[in-house]
């Protein structure tokens, strides 16, 4: 009987648990991929700023809402502009930051193929 | 032939790189708000300074008229600077000023007034600082002027005569 109730209590609780864990690194996710424009260099996770303890609650109003991550981050950028973002997205001013390691890559391999495995 | 590739790929690929390094060393790496970009006024729901009691923004924000949201607080010292310019706008009647409280004591915010006066036609709160962040501001001060439900201008940091001026030319 005893067994029986302390299961009960597991079952009962352990959902509830999980559930606010995963909120909660979700949210922490969130915020330290957003930049806190006030104090520069520091995640909105990192700063204890009004502005960034505002933002805080704003991701867990937007997150009860049940708007997904890349939501929030939309909603974020049309109030902040991408600089909001510490991941950005590729546009014509971010293109050079993606395409310049795959062409380095490639050149590099070009390179390597000419002068090793050609002159075999 | 192939000698010659490899120098010349490598003296390319410093070349871009160095381009690149060279252009981050002429941007701002402090962040700047477009203070131009027309947007659409957030929708919200808050509370009145003086009557505690619930507004919408819709019963705040007519067509057809000019405002001015000015977002302040007690404890900002700037705040205080700008104040005599606001009393000034004030007196303008072709500008509604409206005030945000933000994150402020509202007991510290009364006196405030009192002791300042109040340049504002309407007043509400904000006490966690999340509808300033609807509207896209950073901090206090900062102003918006607005004109059919839609943000015209931004000014961030506390107003000045020459500002006062930009505004009064921008509402005739």
């Amino acid at each position: 009987m005893k067994f029986l109730k302390f299961f009960l209590i597991v079952i009962i609780l352990f959902p509830l648990s999980s559930v606010n864990a995963e909120e909660n690194d979700k949210r922490n996710k969130i915020t330290k991929n957003l930049r806190c424009l006030i104090c520069q260099g520091q995640s909105v996770y990192d700063s204890d700023s009004e502005f960034a303890n505002s933002l805080k609650i704003v991701v867990d109003k937007k997150l009860q809402e049940g708007l997904s991550e890349d939501q929030i981050y939309e909603y974020f950028k049309t109030k902040y502009g991408e600089w909001i973002l510490y991941d950005p997205g590729l546009n014509k001013n971010t293109y050079i930051l993606w395409l310049l390691p795959i062409l380095i890559f490639l050149i590099g391999g070009a390179i390597i193929y000419k002068s090793f495995i050609v002159k075999k | 032939m192939k000698n010659k590739i490899l120098p010349f790929s490598v003296i390319i690929i410093f070349g871009i790189i160095f381009f690149i390094f060279y252009k981050g060393l002429e941007d701002s790496k402090i962040y700047i708000p477009d203070v131009n970009a027309k947007k659409e006024i957030p929708v919200f729901n808050t509370k009145e300074f003086f009557s505690r009691e619930n507004v919408k923004s819709s019963s705040i924000f007519e067509l057809n008229k000019f405002y001015l949201l000015n977002i302040w607080s007690s404890w900002c010292v700037p705040c205080r600077q700008e104040h005599s310019f606001l009393m000034n706008l004030n007196l303008e009647n072709k500008l509604n000023i409206i005030g945000m409280n933000y994150k402020d004591n509202l007991k510290n915010a009364e006196n405030f007034l009192k002791e300042l006066g109040n340049p504002y036609k309407e007043i509400f709160i904000d006490l966690d600082g999340t509808i300033a962040i609807e509207w896209g501001a950073y901090g206090v001060p900062e102003s918006f002027l607005i004109y059919n439900n839609e943000i015209i201008k931004k000014y961030i940091g506390p107003l000045n005569q020459d500002l006062v001026d930009e505004i009064n030319l921008l509402i005739k």
